[in-house]
C-alpha cells in the first residue's frame, strides 16, 4: 500500500494535501498498490472527498483531542498503523506539521526519510526523489533502499500538481483506535493570521517590495498592485529588518521559499539570499532603476525605471482590463 | 539550566555553489564556511536562558576539522563548553547525524536542547525531531519565542504554522528548533574571542560513542546544478507603453494573469 497523510483543516483538504494525494495515486497505480490515507481530525467528514479522489482505504482517527496537531499522539497513530498494515511508501506534505512528524516517525521505525522533495520519479520500480540543496543552488537525486518499508518522503508544497478530478469511487473508512494520549505537550492557542492577508507561500501571485520603496508608508502602492492582481504582498529582508513589513512576508533564504506562478520584485536588488526564495517562480517581473541589479538575471520581464511611476501605472492598466 | 545547542557549519550563503564534474558533490576548494544561520538564534536563546536562570551552555558540532572555526565563533559569543564529533557531515544523512549527536548528548546532563529549524546546506529539517525521538523527549519545532516557567520545569513556545502561530506548552527537558527572529543574535566580542581560545574543545569519536556500523539509509545518486532560467526580455520605451506591453505579455505570452 501507498499511504498518504491527508492533513485537513476543519473538514477541508488544503491544496498541499491534494498534491500529496495526486502523487500517491500516480505512484500507486504503476506499482499495482492500493492507495490509503490517514485522516486525523475531530471528525472524519473529509473521508468522502478522499474516496472521490481515488483513495481506497481511509484510516480515520477522530477525537476532539486530536483537533490540534501534536507530535507525540500523531506519531503513535502513524507508527501503530504502519506496523499493522506495512505500507511500502508513506507520503506527507513538507508543511509545518509534516516536517515535524516525518522525522519522528522515521526515527521510531528506524526507516529512511527524504524530505522536501520537488520531484518523485519511478525508475525500474523504485522511487528516485529530487530535492533542492544549498537553498536551491543545487539539486540532489536521492533514493532509499528498496527492501526497507515504508520509504518516507515529504513533498514540498506547490511543487506538484494538485488532484482535481473527482471520480466518485467508494472508499472504506477504518476507524483507528486513539491511543492513550501522551501529555508532554499541550496546545494552548492557535493565533490565526488575520483574514484578507494572503500567505506568500500559498498565493499564486506575489508582489514584493524592497528597500527601493524608501519607507513603510510607500508600500501602499505595492498593496494596491497586489489587490488588483489578487496577490499576496512579499518583502525583502532589508525591509523586514527595518521593521517596515512582518517577517512572515519575507521571501528568501531566511524567509519563505516560494514558487508562485507570477512574482514581482519591485525595488529589490536581487541578492543571492533573496533569489533562493523566488527563483523557482514560473514568471518573474523585475522593476528596478538600476540596470545592473542582479534581479534582472532572473527576470522573465525586466523594466528599468522608477517604481514610483511604473507600479501605479501598472495597477491602473490592470484595473482597466478588469473592468 | 543545562542547555545544549547542536550547531552545524555550512557553506557561506553569500557564495556561489558549484557542482563538481560528475555530480558527486560540490567544489569545496576556496569555499567559505559559517555557522548555520538558524543556530545563531539557537545559541543566542541558550545564552539568554543561562543569563536568566544560571547554568551552562554546551555546543555540539559534527563535521570535519574545519568546523572548529564555527565552534570558536559560538564560544566567542559566550558558550561555556564545546564538543566536536569528527565525522564527514557529507556522508551521514540527517537521521544518521541525529544518531551520532544522540550518543554524545546521552553523556551529558540537559534541560533544554536547541537546534536550528534546518541546515541551509541540506535543508532537511530532520535532525531536531529525530534527536527528540532518540532521546525520548517532547519537541517544539520552528519556534519564534520561548518562555521558560519560573520553576524551570516547563516552557511555552510559539511555533510558526501555516496561517498563524501555535502556542505550545511543553514539559522540560525538551528539544526546540529555532526559526528566524527568535531573537537578535549578538556578535562575538574581541574579549569573547580571546576567552574562547582558552576553552578546550572536547573531541568524541565513533569509538568513544560506541557506534560501530552506522550507515545512512538514504543514498545520493547525483548532484545537479539547478536548471537555467530561460533568457528574459527587457521592456523599453515610455512608462505608459512599457506597462501596456507588460500586461499583454503576462496575459498572452506567459499566461499568468
Ligand atoms: C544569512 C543571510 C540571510 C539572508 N536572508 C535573506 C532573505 O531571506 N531574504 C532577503 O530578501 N534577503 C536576505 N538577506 C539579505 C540580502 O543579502 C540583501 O541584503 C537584501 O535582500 C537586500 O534587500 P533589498 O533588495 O530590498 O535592498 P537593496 O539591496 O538595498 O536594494 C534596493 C534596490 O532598490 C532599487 N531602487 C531604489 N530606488 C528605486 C526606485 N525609485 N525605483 C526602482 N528601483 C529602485 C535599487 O536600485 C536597489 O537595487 C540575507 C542575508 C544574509 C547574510
Ligand atoms: N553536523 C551537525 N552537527 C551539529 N548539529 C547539526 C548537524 N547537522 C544538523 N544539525 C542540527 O540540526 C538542525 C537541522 O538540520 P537538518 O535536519 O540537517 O536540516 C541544524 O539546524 C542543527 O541545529
Amino acid at each position: 500500500m501507498v499511504l498518504i497523510w491527508a492533513e485537513e483543516k476543519e473538514g477541508i483538504l488544503p491544496r498541499s494535501t491534494l498534491e500529496v494525494l495526486s502523487m500517491g495515486k500516480k505512484i500507486a497505480e504503476p506499482l499495482g498498490e492500493e492507495l490509503g490515507a490517514v485522516l486525523i481530525a475531530d471528525s472524519n467528514r473529509a473521508a468522502g472527498t478522499l474516496g472521490k479522489k481515488g483513495v481506497r482505504k481511509v484510516y480515520a482517527a477522530d477525537d476532539p483531542a486530536l483537533r490540534d496537531y501534536r507530535t507525540e499522539p500523531y506519531t503513535q497513530i502513524f507508527t501503530s498503523l504502519i506496523e499493522e498494515h506495512h505500507p511500502s511508501i508513506l507520503l506527507l506534505s513538507h508543511t509545518s506539521s509534516g516536517k515535524d512528524l516525518a522525522p519522528r516517525v522515521a526515527a521510531r521505525l528506524n526507516v529512511g526519510l527524504i524530505s522536501d522533495c520537488t520531484q518523485l520519479d519511478l525508475q525500474d520500480g523504485s522511487l528516485v526523489a529530487t530535492r533542492p540543496m544549498y537553498t536551491g543552488k543545487a539539486l540532489a537525486q536521492v533514493t532509499l533502499p528498496a527492501e526497507m518499508n515504508p520509504k518516507i518522503f515529504t513533498l514540498r508544497p506547490k511543487a506538484f500538481p494538485a488532484s482535481e478530478k473527482e471520480e466518485g469511487g467508494e472508499c472504506e473508512v477504518i476507524i483507528v483506535e486513539v491511543p492513550q494520549l501522551m501529555a508532554r505537550t499541550e496546545v494552548l492557542e492557535l493565533k490565526k493570521t488575520p483574514k484578507g492577508s494572503l500567505d506568500v507561500a500559498e498565493a499564486d501571485i506575489v508582489v514584493s517590495g524592497g528597500r527601493g520603496l524608501k519607507g513603510p508608508e510607500n508600500f501602499e502602492i505595492i498593496e494596491e498592485l497586489a489587490q488588483a492582481l489578487g496577490a499576496a504582498v512579499g518583502a525583502s529582508r532589508a525591509v523586514v529588518d527595518a521593521g517596515w513589513r512582518d517577517h512572515k512576508d519575507q521571501v528568501g533564504q531566511t524567509g519563505k521559499q516560494i514558487t508562485p506562478k507570477l512574482y514581482f520584485a519591485c525595488g529589490i536588488s536581487g541578492a543571492i539570499q533573496h533569489q533562493v526564495g523566488m527563483r523557482n517562480s514560473k514568471c518573474i517581473v523585475a522593476i528596478n532603476k538600476d540596470p545592473n541589479a542582479p534581479i534582472f538575471k532572473l527576470a522573465s520581464y525586466g523594466i528599468v525605471g522608477d517604481l514610483f511611476k511604473i507600479v501605479p501605472l501598472l495597477t491602473e492598466e490592470l484595473k482597466k482590463i478588469r473592468d | 539550566m543545562k542547555i545544549i545547542v547542536c550547531v552545524k557549519q555550512v557553506p557561506d550563503t553569500n557564495v556561489f555553489i558549484k557542482v563538481r564534474e560528475g555530480g558527486d558533490g560540490i567544489v569545496t576548494e576556496g569555499l567559505a564556511y559559517v555557522v548555520n544561520p538558524y543556530e545563531e538564534y539557537a545559541v543566542e536563546e541558550a545564552l539568554r536562558i543561562k543569563e536568566k536562570f544560571g547554568g551552562e551552555v554546551t555546543v555540539i558540532t559534527l563535521g570535519p576539522d574545519r568546523v572548529v572555526e564555527a565552534i570558536r565563533t559560538c564560544l566567542a559569543m559566550g558558550v561555556d563548553h564545546a564538543i566536536h564529533l569528527p565525522e564527514s557531515d557529507d556522508e551521514l544523512d540527517p537521521l544518521a547525524t541525529a544518531r551520532v549527536l544522540t550518543e554524545a548528548i546521552k553523556k551529558l546532563d540537559y534541560d533544554i536542547i536547541l537546534c536550528g529549524k534546518h541546515a541551509v546546506d541540506d535543508g532537511a529539517s530532520q535532525v531536531g525531531p529525530a534527536l527528540a525521538e532518540y532521546l525520548d523527549l517532547p519537541q517544539v519545532t520552528f519556534v519564534r519565542k520561548i518562555e521558560i516557567a519560573e520553576d524551570g520545569k516547563s516552557a511555552i513556545a510559539h511555533r510558526e504554522v501555516e496561517g498563524g502561530t501555535q502556542v505550545v506548552k511543553s514539559s522540560l527537558p525538551a528539544v526546540f528548533t529555532a526559526e528566524k527572529d527568535l531573537n537578535e543574535p549578538r556578535y562575538p566580542t574581541l574579549k569573547g574571542m580571546m576567552a574562547a581560545k582558552r576553552i578546550q574543545i572536547q573531541i568524541l569519536n565513533h569509538k568513544d560513542l560506541g557506534l560501530h556500523s552506522l550507515k545512512s539509509k538514504s543514498r545520493r545518486l547525483k548532484l545537479l546544478p539547478p536548471p537555467e532560467r530561460p533568457p528574459g526580455k527587457m521592456l523599453q520605451g515610455e512608462p505608459e507603453e512599457i506597462v501596456k506591453e507588460l500586461v499583454r505579455l503576462l496575459r498572452d505570452e506567459a499566461k499568468v494573469i
